[in-house]
């Protein structure tokens, strides 16, 4: 099978000779429903899909080829470029990997730290596509309200580390810098008096809204079978009834027990799933996870421990602070052997994979190491990538109006479907 | 964890004297937990299709299919590597299984008809790696443009390109 198509300006109908009622109808890549760069060549018939063709790439900058020629640290920069929508979840994924090809096991007080951030990236990522399912359909004020709260969110991430979008907070061992005094208060007032009140006032505009259900209940299906079978991962899979999260099957961070050393229990929470596999189930879920993300910061703040954020110098991977490299001798070769490019970091030869949970799925990085400063390949197993292409398959039989909420519900990120 | 997996394929494949390997030893002598095997290319849609469907393995899900270029790898007898990151949900397992491909015109066999999830991720392998994968349904290129000429991930393509950004063809409104 050969899948052939010319090219047609945007928006044009061209009658086929052959079949007298279908038509290449062509959709992107600039669309308000696309949200981000992506094209799709329908075939219909009438009103409906009977073929769809994803034609992608027109972000693609080349992530992996860059991945090759910046150190460890250096490449955090780019991850947050990935998926824009939660670059802090990038970040924190990236350096899971190189801290698994490092074999560092990086401090109690960090994980709690990233802990949070993970959750918070999970939150705002989660709100602008429950928004979107709303503002997909016509209702613009549930994305108003659930949009308005990543305003907070930004906000608490400018005081972690300077930037509100591309935040680049975490590094080899650690991250660039404590949490600010306060900052757990500000986090907690936030969790517990504007996003409550937020979800319940989307909650009470679309889940059971009877419009709402009928644009969404059936709609994109996919079953359990084959939802494991193409890939997916992340509230995709757990809407078709597919019971994997990694935060619960291969836990790690504060997920994990005993994660302080000290015999600190891991944080409870539930992991919704959903049988419908329809765009309706992925909504819930996501409303659901984030429920369970607040209560997950909540606990974690509760238990924050005092200590150091990056592990201790003798591993040589972190920075040494300011104050060392001013005053000391050792600190200012520690910190002339991390800066300068012929010396810098020195991985073991060879390679090494970490995911993590994100909002869309499964984030992980195969990482390769020849040894030297730089990894010899830095592999971004993508989630929305994987996740998208399924989606021919989620569209095609439903009517042209329903491609806006399925491509919501799918939560693709361009920037991280091209690199 | 993984042993179980091994002796399934070696009770299975007797003749291809599989061996479970580390994907990193720490310079302490400690393993990071992570284990790839190889399989020759002509075998790998029996091995992977046993490794799918045995009650003792059961990767029911093919997590990610990548490709590395191995050249001047410390070590490296050949050139690529593809790279299939297999996840069994049933055992809450993984398992990294290789395949290596030499120049000129390196070919594996497409897994498709095993885990449709393969579809894209061997698109794009071919797209950036140049690896044809026999048996594909659609094997074009995904990300870049399909008049491309070169594979960008190889190690002996220049990372600031071959010129390509600036001879991109220009459409004016003449010519559309």
């Amino acid at each position: 099978m050969s899948i052939s198509y010319d090219i047609r300006p945007a928006g044009s109908l061209e009658q086929d000779q052959d079949q007298e009622e279908r038509w290449t109808l062509n959709f992107g890549p600039q669309h308000p429903a696309t949200h981000t760069t992506l094209r799709l060549v329908l075939e219909v018939e009438g009103e409906r899909v009977v073929k769809c063709t994803p034609d992608i790439g027109f972000l693609h900058s080349g992530f992996e080829k860059l991945g090759e020629h910046l150190n460890y640290n250096q490449y955090v920069v780019v991850t947050d470029r990935m998926n824009y929508v939660s670059p802090m979840a990038n970040n924190i994924a990236w350096h899971a990997a190189c801290e698994k090809l490092f074999g560092i096991e990086i401090t109690p007080r960090c994980k709690a730290i990233r802990t949070i951030c993970a959750e918070l990236a999970r939150i705002q990522d989660h709100l602008v596509c429950i928004g979107c399912t709303g503002l997909d359909l016509g209702g613009y004020t549930a994305f108003m309200y659930a949009f308005n709260e990543r305003e907070p969110i930004m906000d608490l991430f400018e005081e972690l580390c300077g930037a509100r979008f591309t935040t680049s907070y975490t590094r080899v061992g650690g991250v660039t810098r404590d949490i600010p005094p306060g900052w757990t208060d500000r986090v907690r007032s936030f969790l517990r008096e504007r996003l409550p009140r937020a979800l319940d006032d989307v909650d009470a505009l679309l889940t059971r809204n009877r419009i709402f259900i009928e644009r969404v209940k059936g709609i994109g299906v996919i079953s359990h079978d084959d939802a494991i079978n193409w890939s997916l991962t992340g509230p995709m899979a757990r809407a078709s009834g597919v019971r994997r999260d990694l935060r619960k099957d291969e836990p790690y961070l504060c997920y994990a027990d005993n994660w302080d050393g000290r015999g600190a229990p891991a944080v409870k929470f539930k992991v919704p799933v959903a049988g419908g596999g329809d765009v309706y189930s992925r909504y819930l879920v996501r409303m659901e996870e984030v429920r369970q993300s607040a209560a997950i910061i909540e606990q974690v703040i509760a238990m924050l421990p005092d200590g150091p954020v990056n592990v201790l110098a003798d591993h040589k991977v972190t920075l040494p602070e300011k104050r060392e490299i001013y005053f000391s001798i050792e600190g200012l070769i520690h910190h002339f052997e991390k800066i300068m490019t012929n010396r810098g970091f020195t991985p073991p030869v060879g390679e090494a994979y970490a995911a993590n949970e994100t909002a869309n799925g499964e984030l992980g990085f195969y990482l390769v190491s020849d040894g030297g400063n730089y990894p010899y390949r830095a592999r971004c197993r993508p989630p929305s990538f994987i996740n998208y292409q399924v989606f021919p398959k989620l569209v095609e039989g439903h009517q042209i109006s329903d491609i806006p909420p399925i491509l919501n519900s799918v939560n693709i990120i361009a920037a991280e479907l091209d690199r | 964890m993984v042993e179980e997996c091994i002796q399934a394929l070696r009770e299975h494949f007797p003749e291809l004297g599989i061996q479970p390997r580390p994907l990193c030893v720490y310079p302490d002598g400690r393993e990071s937990g992570q284990y790839w095997v190889r399989i020759p290319p002509a075998r790998l849609p029996e091995v992977m299709r046993f490794l799918r469907d045995d009650p003792r393995t059961r990767f029911e899900q093919l997590c990610d299919l990548t490709c590395v270029d191995y050249l001047n790898y410390p070590g490296a007898e050949d050139r690529f590597g593809v790279i299939y990151s297999l996840l069994s949900l049933t055992h809450n397992r993984r398992l990294w299984v290789k395949v290596f491909v030499n120049d000129p015109d390196p070919e594996v066999p497409s897994v498709t008809g095993i885990w449709k999830g393969a579809e894209w991720p061997e698109r794009e392998v071919f797209d950036l790696f140049g690896i044809r994968f026999t048996g594909h349904p659609d094997l074009r290129r995904i990300l870049l443009p399909q008049n491309f000429r070169d594979h960008p991930l190889r190690k002996d393509y220049p990372l600031h390109g071959k010129g390509e950004r600036e001879a991109f063809e220009v459409i004016g409104r003449e010519t559309a």
